[in-house]
């Protein structure tokens, strides 16, 4: 895993020799695939330039000295957690992925980390460090996967006690799977992959797929009501969850019993899902499906959006890219995509497939077929490790999302995006900046809408406070248009 | 403060658009490519679609079913009522139309005016903004030239052409209403009322035009035609239907844009005159366009049209509303703007009639007239003025004008003769000196009384007052500062601010200010009398020099018509034994009153023979809560208060009133 960037070590864009876009690595579809377009359009879009080239710093020596509490130390050692207060370690945990935390990690500026990371193996554990830390006036921050993108994981500058970092990555077990009620009980350190390769083994699935499940983990999605790509079949996380047991600095919190639902006033999970990790580690029960699958995927385009679209066609095989640009008559640079999966029963899916083609054809629409569609899919995985390249030369950007009716889904993304450029402009920013949208997530009464933003920042001296300043402009710009400040990615500075 | 940044950074270059045309044919110019920069916020549709979006649009189905049920008729019923509504109303723009319009007033312009100037730099600005929003176009209105003659420029300069909102009396004429029709008018009923089903369609209609950025949208935010030539405070009812889709998020922003159009000399000068005087106005009809034509034989002069810098509303607006309020109830469901949004619509508004009046240029013959209403009447009716002492005081005032950052248009130094030659239906030169012109017409035809003779220098010295009217707003401010200095006999600040707001309230319906701006307008008015040396001013006191005393009394000469009007109307009031009035016998009553006190020789204006003047009064002591207004049938009932023992007297402006005739003029009034 990389320190201060998204995902593996091994896995990343960067231009090779001959100067075109490669994805390396071995792990994705898209790993060892030369992308032809993306040079062009990081070119086209940004202005960035492949002869600025910003490099990385890496100086971990910068490290300020653990601040211990000793009698903290001495009472953990005796209950034989492991631990750890080398520097990697702490600085690893001192962030998520928030555009400041990564861009300063890159400058080599290192702010206030953990003082000390403990790995708890078990329930028990947690609430024994808990009381240990209560006893000792130690701070506690949990840590799961470490993809917060809330600066859920920032240490606060002013703190005078001992930090303690406390990474659930052990706790990575499936302790049981109920059959006949279709639920698991399981550790809230499991990463969403792990999690979704055991069930598969047993022939289930939870259905959630959130972009960074490769390494978000289960406490974490509970701790920011995180929502996945398939949440129309599946549901949201709070769909998911029947039963939390959260251990609190006053105590154990869980229900008495597994019933899907209860009318005794407010649901306690309810103050648990979305705390944003004010509450420390839980446990949970998950329902369950069966797992069978049957995919397929259509792309349906109006001439309404670009942005992305271009890298997409990028991965349209030749015959294909001529059959719906010169044939069709489609703009590359002006048409839509849409990802869908189908998912479920054999029937259910042809029956679904067919519903939305009859739509798509209605608005002049037509399925690209199953491989573009799953190659769609895969990008939104891969999306994450743009957002590095793109810092490689002078690009920063990140992601935002909201709810919102669906009567006002149109003017919410021309209003927002609208403004970010607008802001941008009067913030300096002298390339235009990208400024681009998707739904993500849809419900009856309205839809998810994801933000894409960055710009070049050449020029600027405080890129990062730029970024903010427009970014926090935008989320102005989506309250003032009837949107929530966030779908999923939970709470933020801002 | 925003106004400043907005304000006209410097003189701009004018271009006379007939000047290069002049020359080339006038088929060949109608028929010229005609290709604007597109819209890029929304597709291009037509007026069919348009309409269709109007009559399908939830918020209509939904205002129609509670007509329905209010009314105890059919949805079907209300909805063929909407469709009529719509048939009267909507424009059915066509380039066609445009081109044969664009022939006509070619031919027209050429004749009528010397030149017609425009700001170049100003129509470039407009062409970018209307690719970028929906654009508003708001142009001030002093004849019924103004009406196309945007839309004649902005063809000539392939800006998408207008749709613009008019009174439905045009709408009737014959063959003109739907020439107008096709040319992108669409017509509103004059006195709506409480129509609850044509307000929600008249709105719809222009909400969907600003939804959809269907074409520019002309309107002029006063109202209506200014008889008098100055700017009359404006209307919000349409300002706020234009500013919703921007606060309901339905659009990014909406670009206003006021416009400036100023006229040497007005067509409808005498007509105005005479409709100030009570003659009722010939209604519109194309018979009496045609019969006008004989108004096209003479010269006009030149024509200004100044486009102002397009304002951004989401700029003007930042921090003033809070557009979150819109998202608790559906879009489509009808919400009246509440006390916050019609605020800031009202603002928006007052502060485009501002822009308005100072993109507007001065001409030469309007201080003309504020030097010659500043003669005694048997001056000019008699002996004449000497033309050289004209054009020195002219000078003087020019001078004055441009220390109050007027703009002027001056275009040589012989201008004054040409002026005054031009302006022969006013005023004459005869051996050397300047006369009023009293041989009009329409007065002819009327069996000659002593009173007639009076009303035909009524005429010519009520269009001297509006040409003086069309640059009040140069001078209004520190000429406030210099009455409320005289009135007071103080040098105190405070004191000088207060009697000064309550000027302005007393004339808030005679001249327009932004409200709740009083105490700018007053550092205003300050700071220009002290810049041009007529006043001293310190942190707290205001004392005029010994060299400002000419400026003084020019502007405190310059608003005594009004004051003198307004005393004789209150005079009225007070010495009627009745407490209740018609409107009507008030107005002949005052009429009454001051045709004898001028012809005794006690009055010395004739503006308050003016029935604007008369109703403003009307509106001022309302607003002064001094009178009382009751609909009652078909006439109003208006109370004056006498007493002391009236609840109000301790209201703070009746003390004012008090203080302000008592001490400036020498007969006093029992409030």
């Amino acid at each position: 895993m990389k320190w201060n960037g998204w995902g593996y070590s091994d896995s990343r864009f960067l231009f090779n020799k001959k100067g075109q876009a490669e994805f390396t690595g071995k792990r994705y579809r898209l790993s060892g695939m030369i992308i032809p377009g993306l040079k062009d359009w990081m070119e086209g879009t940004f202005g960035a330039n492949l002869q600025h080239k910003t490099q990385p710093v890496l100086n971990t020596s910068a490290v300020q000295p653990p601040m211990l509490n000793e009698a903290f130390v001495e009472e953990l050692k005796s209950t034989g957690i492991p631990f750890s207060h080398e520097a990697d370690d702490r600085v690893f945990r001192a962030h998520g992925h928030c555009l400041h935390e990564i861009f300063a990690l890159r400058d080599g500026k290192i702010g206030r980390v953990p003082d000390m990371v403990v790995w708890p193996n078990c329930h028990n554990d947690v609430v024994k460090i808990v009381e240990l830390a209560c006893k000792h006036n130690v701070c506690l921050i949990p840590y799961g996967g470490g993809t917060s993108v809330s600066s859920a994981l920032e240490c606060p500058p002013e703190e005078t006690r001992s930090i303690v970092s406390l990474d659930t990555s052990q706790m990575n077990r499936i302790l049981w799977i109920d059959e006949k009620n279709l639920t698991a009980h399981v550790e809230s350190g499991i990463v969403g992959q792990d999690l979704e390769r055991l069930l598969n083994e047993s022939g289930y699935c939870t259905g959630h797929e959130p972009d960074s499940m490769e390494f978000s983990s289960l406490g974490g999605w509970v701790a920011t009501r995180a929502s996945g790509m398939k949440k129309n079949i599946y549901g949201n996380i709070e769909d998911l969850v029947v039963h939390i047991k959260m251990v609190t600095p006053r105590g154990v919190i869980e229900k008495s019993c597994q019933g899907p639902r209860m009318s005794t006033g407010p649901d306690i999970h309810h103050f648990i899902l979305g705390s944003e990790g004010l509450l420390t580690a839980i446990i949970k029960i998950l329902y369950l499906r069966d797992h069978e699958k049957y995919s397929e995927s259509l792309i349906d385009m109006q001439k309404l959006y670009h942005g992305l679209s271009s890298i997409f066609t990028s991965f349209l095989d030749g015959l294909k890219k001529f059959y719906i640009t010169k044939f069709k008559g489609f703009d590359p640079n002006r048409l839509c995509v849409a990802t869908l999966l189908f998912e479920g029963a054999r029937e259910k899916v042809l029956q679904h497939e067919k519903q939305v083609y009859d739509i798509a054809a209605k608005f002049g629409g037509l399925a690209a077929g199953e491989d573009n569609g799953q190659r769609g899919y895969m990008l939104t995985f891969v999306i994450a490790y743009l957002r590095d390249l793109g810092m490689d030369y002078y690009v920063i950007g990140e992601s935002f999302e909201t709810s919102v009716p669906w009567d006002r889904v149109l003017d919410i993304c021309r209003n927002v995006k609208a403004r970010i450029i607008r802001e941008c402009k009067d913030k300096g920013v002298q390339f235009p900046p990208l400024s681009t949208c998707r739904v993500t997530q849809t419900y009856d009464a309205g839809a998810c809408v994801y933000f894409y933003f960055a710009f070049n920042y050449r020029g600027l001296s405080d890129p990062v406070h730029v970024y903010e300043q427009v970014e926090h402009a935008a989320r102005e710009e989506i309250l003032a248009n009837g949107g929530s400040l966030s779908h999923h990615h939970g709470g933020t500075t801002s | 403060l925003v106004l400043d940044k907005v304000r006209l950074q410097d003189e701009e270059e004018f271009v006379d658009i007939l000047e290069d045309k002049r020359h080339c044919n006038d088929l060949r110019f109608a028929f010229r490519t005609f290709s604007p920069p597109p819209y890029k916020g929304a597709p291009a549709c037509s007026s069919a679609e348009l309409n269709q979006a109007v009559l399908e649009s939830q918020y209509l189905r939904y205002v129609i079913k509670e007509v329905a049920l209010e009314t105890e008729s059919s949805v079907e019923e209300v909805r063929d009522k909407v469709c009529k509504i719509m048939w009267e109303m909507s424009q059915n723009l066509q380039l066609r139309f445009i081109r044969l319009m664009a022939f006509t007033f070619r031919k027209v312009f050429k004749r009528l005016f010397s030149a017609i100037y425009v700001n170049m730099e100003g129509l470039q600005a407009l062409q970018q903004a209307t690719q970028e929003f929906p654009v508003i176009l708001m142009p001030n209105h002093r004849s019924y030239i103004d009406f196309l003659v945007v839309s004649y420029i902005l063809f000539n300069y392939d800006i998408p052409v207008p749709v613009i909102a008019a009174g439905i009396p045009l709408a009737g004429m014959k063959i003109v209403g739907e020439i107008l029709r096709r040319s992108g008018a669409f017509f509103i009923r004059r006195a709506i009322g409480s129509d609850k089903l044509y307000w929600a369609v008249l709105s719809e209609y222009v909400r969907t035009i600003v939804r959809t950025g269907f074409a520019p949208l002309e309107f002029f935010v006063e109202g209506l035609r200014s008889r008098t030539l100055k700017s009359l405070p404006p209307k919000l009812g349409m300002m706020n239907m234009i500013l919703e889709p921007f606060f309901k998020g339905e659009v990014y922003d909406i670009t206003l844009l006021p416009i400036s159009i100023s006229y040497d000399r007005v067509l409808e000068e005498s007509l105005l005159a005479h409709e100030l005087l009570g003659v009722p106005k010939p209604r519109e009809s194309t018979a009496g366009l045609l019969k006008a034509s004989k108004v096209l034989q003479e010269n006009y002069g030149c024509m200004h049209v100044n486009f102002g810098r397009p304002l951004s509303v989401r700029q003007l607006c930042e921090g003033k509303i809070n557009r979150c309020q819109y998202n608790l109830i559906p879009r489509d469901l009808p919400q009246k703007p509440n006390a916050e949004a019609q605020a800031c619509g009202s603002w928006l508004a007052h502060m485009i009639v501002r822009l308005q009046e100072e993109g507007a240029l001065t001409s030469p013959w309007s201080l003309m007239a504020c030097i010659l209403l500043q003669v005694p009447t048997t001056v000019l009716t008699e002996e004449g003025l000497l033309f050289h002492q004209l054009t020195e005081q002219t000078l003087w005032l020019r001078q004055l004008a441009l220390d109050f950052r007027a703009h002027l248009s001056w275009p040589d130094s012989d201008v004054m003769s040409s002026t005054v030659a031009l302006h022969r239906s006013v005023v004459y030169r005869k051996a050397g000196r300047v006369y009023l012109t009293r041989n009009d017409e329409l007065e002819r035809k009327h069996s000659i009384v002593p009173e007639d003779d009076m009303m035909r220098t009524a005429a010519a010295f009520l269009m001297l007052a509006s040409y003086r009217n069309q640059c009040l707003h140069v001078f209004v401010r520190p000429a406030l500062l210099a009455l409320a200095m005289s009135i007071r006999k103080s040098t105190r600040k405070d004191e000088l601010l207060t009697c000064f707001c309550f000027l302005q309230e007393v004339f808030s319906n005679e001249f327009v200010f932004i409200p709740g701006k009083s105490s700018q307008d007053f550092d205003e008015a300050c700071s220009l009398l002290h810049e041009c040396k007529a006043v001293h001013v310190s942190q707290w006191e205001v004392t005029d020099s010994d060299t400002g005393l000419e400026v003084l009394s020019f502007l405190q000469e310059l608003l005594k018509p009004f004051i003198e009007s307004y005393q004789l109307m209150f005079r009225f009031l007070c010495e009627e034994r009745d407490c209740v009035f018609r409107e009507k016998d008030f107005l002949s009553g005052v009429r009454t009153l001051a045709t004898k006190l001028i012809v005794s020789g006690e009055l010395h204006t004739y503006e308050a023979l003016s029935s604007d003047m008369q109703k403003n009064v009307l509106s001022s002591l309302r607003s002064l809560e001094n009178v009382k207004m009751c609909e009652n049938a078909s006439f109003c009932l208006i109370n004056f208060y006498k007493t002391d023992t009236n609840v109000r007297y301790s209201n703070y402006f009746n003390k004012e009133l008090r203080i302000f005739f008592n001490q400036h003029y020498q007969f006093s009034v029992i409030l």
